[in-house]
């Protein structure tokens, strides 16, 4: 990939581009309907290859990504390289919560995530007071193997003068000593990745294609959730320890507002990528939500806010009940991207308060013809879009991976025939 | 009321009402202290699992509570089953088999194990073949086993098409007919349902009891 240089026209393209994604974040109308591109295996059907190759082929994740991008021209479009080259760097820190294809899936499957319990429900105390010390030597060991021997960490507090000197001879145990070199070949890994997506990026920049976002993060509720205590762990924690969860919770909030902004400003792009799994209408009640989802949210986004960032959480599954509660955010500072919730409705209820994306239906798209693809879109454009609503187009949860090229071009092309 | 009475009423109410320390302790001292018969400790469980399943239908119960009635059911089961001296009478007569799995491709089964649980509450035999499941395994499953109803489970879009596959199969090998089809997850709808040929779709537990409750018949 050639070192990017920006042509004056590339930086009109790029400049536009954003511009009308900005537009809609600060409530704005911008000079047509935008539209964004989040797509991971997909790249995998375009280019008539295997799962696993695009996991493990850089040069050809990119190849791809470059050919989706120039082939649909959404005004935004996700790290692609992010999403789906990791294969590499999975194997370097042999991480445990995913399968992909040649771990444990078939070369044709994209990679799944499996839900466990993480940390016992007889953890949270030891989680609450030390976090750091928790990730060291309990859950680092159990999620990469990389990280196994970590569990010798020595402990670090208490630690002072001469006890502080000979403590160092902790970190020359050898299980220790082995995981340290392992990580070291990880981050060198996982350098080489980064590298790979930086001249990715860059060279997209160049051609005129800006990137929705770059660095993802999590709300509180969905991290203890997914990646600790497993989805049906946490159910049972809203009766069996719900103070413990309300106070973890809290105190998620605030190492995750520390480290979404350090990695928001590392990747140097104003927009986070929050994919909702536990807030839709069917998984809790409106009072367990108004309890323990969406206060630590809320705080989080009002954090970041305050530091410049564009949060911008997926609402997965159908959330209209969930709309009245999470209005309660500043005008002008989000964008709320859904997928199933009925996006008239999230306008009418929404509309002043933050731009939207989304949300042609993932069946419509994989099973349905471009002609009703076109039709999906004009529904949004003129029933959102041109009665005032901050649009930026969008599949429901990008573009499936099943869904056939001539639907995407059609939802893209759709969008720039009706969003002006 | 007599205090016999009152202990079962408790128990039923508490375990319903997902007071589960004080249900659980009820029920082992019912089962360990008192000598209670553990097959009426286990219909009063049934009975409070049916208030639990119409709390879900009507609004009132989501998948937390699903969860924790689960696990408390269990808990208690365990403690009562071995307790169990004579032949149980007869089991109350089931409304239908129903067969579910995960197509294949997908791993995904919390959606399918709360449609299980829903189900076997309802009054169904349920039978779950797990997630992944191979065509082939569906349909020597279904031979074997042979359900009246067969719900099809997938929350991933490549599902759509393992769905389609799983159910022409089953019409290429004559076993369609004798038997409704459903599917369910996140993704579905009615445009996937029409795709892959079943019968019905649903997007939530509610929905799979009632369209089973529907098939069989029953008052939903």
């Amino acid at each position: 990939m050639n070192a990017p240089v920006q042509t004056p026209e590339a930086k009109a393209a790029y400049d536009a581009r954003w511009q009308r994604v900005m537009d809609c974040v600060n409530l704005k109308t911008p000079d047509r309907m935008p539209t964004a591109m989040f797509c991971t295996f997909w790249l995998a059907k375009l280019g008539g290859i295997s799962h696993r190759e695009l996991m493990y082929n850089y040069d050809k994740a990119k190849e791809l990504g470059e050919q989706a991008l120039r082939e649909l021209e959404p005004d935004v479009h996700n790290p692609l390289l992010l999403n789906v080259a990791a294969g590499p760097v999975l194997d370097a820190v042999d991480y445990k919560q995913l399968i992909w294809p040649g771990h444990g899936l078939r070369d044709d499957q994209p990679y799944q995530y499996l839900d466990r319990e993480y940390m016992k429900a007889d953890e949270y105390d030891e989680f609450i007071e030390d976090p750091t010390g928790f990730y060291l030597r309990k859950y680092l060991p159990r999620v990469c193997g990389a990280f196994e021997g970590f569990e010798e960490f020595p402990d670090l507090p208490g630690l002072h003068y001469f006890r502080l000197v000979g403590g160092v001879r902790g970190f020359g145990r050898p299980k220790l000593r082995a995981a340290f070199e392992r990580i070291l070949k990880a981050a060198e890994e996982v350098d080489k990745f980064a590298e790979q997506h930086a001249a990715f990026t860059e060279h997209m920049s160049a051609l005129g294609y800006p990137t929705s976002h770059i660095s993802t993060s999590v709300a509180p509720y969905d991290l203890v959730a997914d990646y600790f205590r497993g989805a049906t762990g946490t159910m049972k924690d809203l009766y069996r320890n719900k103070d413990k969860l309300l106070k973890l919770l809290n105190k998620a909030c605030t190492f995750l507002t520390r480290q979404t902004i350090a990695w928001s400003k590392a990747s140097r792009h104003p927009i986070v990528f929050f994919p909702i799994h536990w807030g839709p209408d069917n998984f809790m009640s409106q009072e367990q939500f108004k309890t323990f989802w969406w206060p630590s949210f809320r705080q989080l986004m009002l954090n970041i806010i305050e530091a410049g960032i564009i949060p911008m959480p997926l609402w997965e599954a159908d959330c209209t009940k969930r709309l009245e509660v999470i209005r309660d955010i500043p005008p002008g500072k989000c964008i709320y991207w859904f997928e199933r919730t009925d996006m008239v409705r999230a306008f009418e209820v929404l509309g002043d308060v933050t731009a939207l994306r989304g949300n042609i239906s993932p069946s419509l798209l994989t099973t349905g013809k471009p002609d009703e693809v076109d039709a999906a879109v004009r529904h949004l454009a003129e029933n959102v879009f041109h009665k005032g609503g901050k649009l930026i187009l969008d599949a429901a949860f990008g573009i499936p991976d099943e869904t056939p090229v001539e639907n995407a071009r059609a939802m893209y092309a759709a969008a720039r025939k009706y969003g002006s | 009321m007599s205090d016999l009475e009152k202990q079962e009423q408790n128990l039923v109410e508490w375990l319903a009402d997902m007071r589960e320390d004080e249900a659980f302790a009820l029920a082992k001292k019912m089962l360990l202290e008192d000598g209670a018969d553990p097959l009426r400790v286990l219909e009063l469980c049934r009975n409070a699992m049916d208030i639990v399943g119409k709390r879900f239908e009507q609004g009132e119960y989501f998948l937390p509570e699903l969860v924790l009635a689960g696990e408390m059911l269990e808990n208690i089961g365990a403690i009562a089953k071995p307790l169990i001296k004579q032949k149980p009478g007869e089991e109350p007569k089931k409304l239908a088999k129903v067969l579910i799995g995960t197509v294949h491709g997908d791993l995904h089964d919390i959606g399918k194990n709360i449609v299980t649980f829903m189900l076997d509450i309802n009054g169904f035999e349920v039978k779950d073949i797990g997630v992944d499941v191979p065509v082939d395994t569906f349909l020597d499953e279904i031979k074997a086993y042979g359900p009246d109803i067969v719900g099809l489970s997938g929350f991933l879009t490549l599902a759509f098409d393992s769905m389609k596959e799983t159910i022409e199969a089953m019409q290429n090998a004559g076993l369609r007919e004798r038997m409704k089809i459903m599917i369910g997850g996140g993704q579905v709808d009615a445009a996937v349902c029409n795709y892959t040929g079943a019968d019905a779709f649903g997007t939530n537990a509610v929905d799979a009891v009632s369209l089973c409750k529907g098939w069989m018949g029953v008052a939903a």
